[in-house]
């Protein structure tokens, strides 16, 4: 079940990495369309994060190509933004969340050319779309898990781009940030941008995203949510885990345990 | 006069070294200014060899183009040998740093230097080697003059590409993925490095440039929560240290550039307990993390 589309925002064409000469990613062949809120879903070790990391062009690829909005990566720079995994930087860094959330509008900016007064508003309106603006000046060591993914999602929604990769937003966030950061990706969908979010939480993933992709080192599936969250395919991308796993699940929905990771 | 020139030669170097060891703290990379001072040597011996003189230029270029093979040999064993980085460093500059060692006592006969000058420097020197105009007009020492313009190149460097640096030492992964070279600043700032530490050896020695290039950033850090004032800071910590280094050296009639490393050490002990954010005598006010 891997449904190509017309006119892609993003187009994966046989693509495989390794590290280490362990291929981690194999033949990857993917099209993703507009205006859609994508999960990238799978087990750990699945080469979900890689696979986007991948597509931003951050890590060698082996073979295959990526092509968004059908053009090489390097021509499309400042169409896209990329929100990475929390813990990916040191937050006991001298630096406020304004000063954070500025770093969106660098890449506009070219070399040499100090931020003007349209980048900081634009800063300042970001941190308002995630409810951080009363944090603009405070250090970013003295945020909570939540509040820093609000900032990284602030920092990309400055950069006003078309396409956005999120390397596990939900994972480690207390519940408001997960329903605010889930309303948001929401309407940035409905403005027309493609927002590909990777995600580990299968529950939920069903009412998240319009898009599915599943991935286990290779592409086991890729279409429209309610075509691709199915039973058999699950059991291809998770193996004999998955029955354990919805087991737990239906158990956790009886008792209404909120069933999430502590980071 | 000669007071004067010491301790404007200690700040100069000190600006330099302040303004770049706060990215290299941050990026943790301390020790690759400890690694670049020592492993310059070889590169300092082969130029000398080459042209048979003293002269800055030939120097500088020697040096420099050794302090780049030294973060290219670094990068390469800890990406490709999969050494650890404090490994990858650690073999790499004693390795060239013992290379110039040999060059020097093989070629000792010809080479009018020898390893502590590169390692301790004489900055009671600086003033003896001035520059005189044929008129007999005495326009201050040649070392003066020279990190004038590396701290002026230093300094257009931090302020124009200050972004640049911010972003790719915070989070090179965003940097990369919006389009910013994370290897090309890289291999800048350390350029950058390199250009430092070859300027500053010859008066001040490598030791007094690696404590430049972590003390005062690391105290900043202790003292300040806001990168553009870590960077203000520590300037002006390395300033001060020059100042009462070299009066220090003075009573104690000591060496100079030791007593300014000394200073540094005082400085960081003082932040270390002090500081009004991280110190340890003060009570803790800053709210404390909350974690999920």
């Amino acid at each position: 079940m891997i449904l190509q589309v017309e006119n892609p925002v993003v187009e994966v064409h046989d693509l495989t990495v390794s590290y280490d000469r362990k291929p981690v990613l194999w033949g990857i062949d993917l099209t993703l369309p507009a205006g859609a809120l994508v999960g990238v879903i799978g087990p750990n070790g699945a080469g979900k994060s890689t696979l986007i990391k991948a597509m931003m062009n951050l890590l060698p690829v082996s073979s295959g190509y990526v092509r968004i909005f059908d053009q090489p990566l390097k021509q499309v720079y400042s169409r896209i933004s990329y929100v990475p995994q929390r813990e990916s930087v040191d937050w006991d860094f001298p630096a406020s969340v304004f000063d954070v959330v500025l770093m969106g509008r660098y890449g506009q900016l070219g070399l040499f050319k100090r931020p003007r007064k349209a980048d900081k508003d634009a800063a300042m309106e970001a941190l308002e779309k995630v409810g951080m603006q009363s944090y603009a000046n405070r250090q970013i060591s003295q945020l909570s898990g939540g509040q820093q993914q609000r900032v990284f999602l602030a920092r990309a929604l400055a950069q006003n781009a078309d396409v956005y990769f999120m390397d596990e937003p939900f994972a480690g966030v207390d519940i408001a940030t997960e329903t605010a950061i889930i309303q948001l990706l929401r309407l940035m969908r409905d403005q027309g941008k493609t927002v590909i979010v990777v995600h580990h939480d299968l529950q939920s993933a069903s009412e998240y995203f319009d898009w599915v992709v599943l991935l286990n080192m290779r592409l086991v599936a890729s279409g429209p949510t309610d075509q691709v969250l199915n039973q058999e395919l699950l059991e291809q991308t998770y193996g004999g885990k998955l029955t354990l796993l919805s087991k737990v699940g239906d158990l956790l929905r009886k008792q209404e345990f909120p069933a999430r990771e502590k980071s | 006069m000669n007071a004067f020139w010491i301790i404007l030669t200690g700040s100069l170097v000190a600006t330099c070294c302040s303004l770049l060891g706060c990215f290299l703290i941050l990026r943790r990379m301390a020790m690759v200014g400890d690694a670049i001072s020592h492993a310059v040597l070889p590169g300092i011996v082969i130029a000398f060899m080459f042209t048979g003189s003293r002269d800055t230029v030939p120097m500088l270029i020697g040096a420099g183009l050794l302090g780049v093979l030294t973060t290219f040999l670094i990068e390469f064993f800890h990406r490709f040998a999969r050494v650890q980085a404090d490994a990858a460093i650690g073999v790499t500059f004693t390795w060239l740093f013992a290379i110039g060692i040999i060059l020097i006592s093989v070629f000792a006969g010809q080479v009018d230097l020898d390893q502590d000058c590169v390692l301790y420097g004489e900055i009671a020197y600086v003033p003896l080697d001035l520059i005189i105009t044929e008129g007999g007009l005495s326009l201050g020492p040649r070392t003066v003059w020279m990190l004038a313009v590396v701290t002026l190149l230093i300094g257009a460097f931090v302020v124009l590409g200050y972004k640049e640096l911010f972003l790719t030492t915070f989070d090179p992964a965003f940097a990369a993925a919006i389009g910013i070279s994370t290897t090309l600043w890289y291999y800048l700032l350390m350029g950058a490095v390199s250009l430092t530490t070859v300027a500053s050896f010859e008066s001040v020695g490598a030791i007094l440039v690696v404590a430049f290039l972590v003390a005062p950033p690391a105290t900043a850090y202790l003292l300040t929560d806001d990168f553009k004032s870590m960077l203000g800071l520590s300037v002006l910590l390395g300033i001060i240290a020059s100042f009462a280094g070299y009066y220090l050296a003075v009573w104690l009639d000591g060496s100079i550039a030791g007593a300014i490393a000394t200073v540094t050490g005082i400085e960081f002990l003082l932040a270390f307990l002090f500081s009004p954010t991280h110190g340890k005598l003060r009570s803790q006010k800053r709210v404390q993390t909350i974690s999920h």
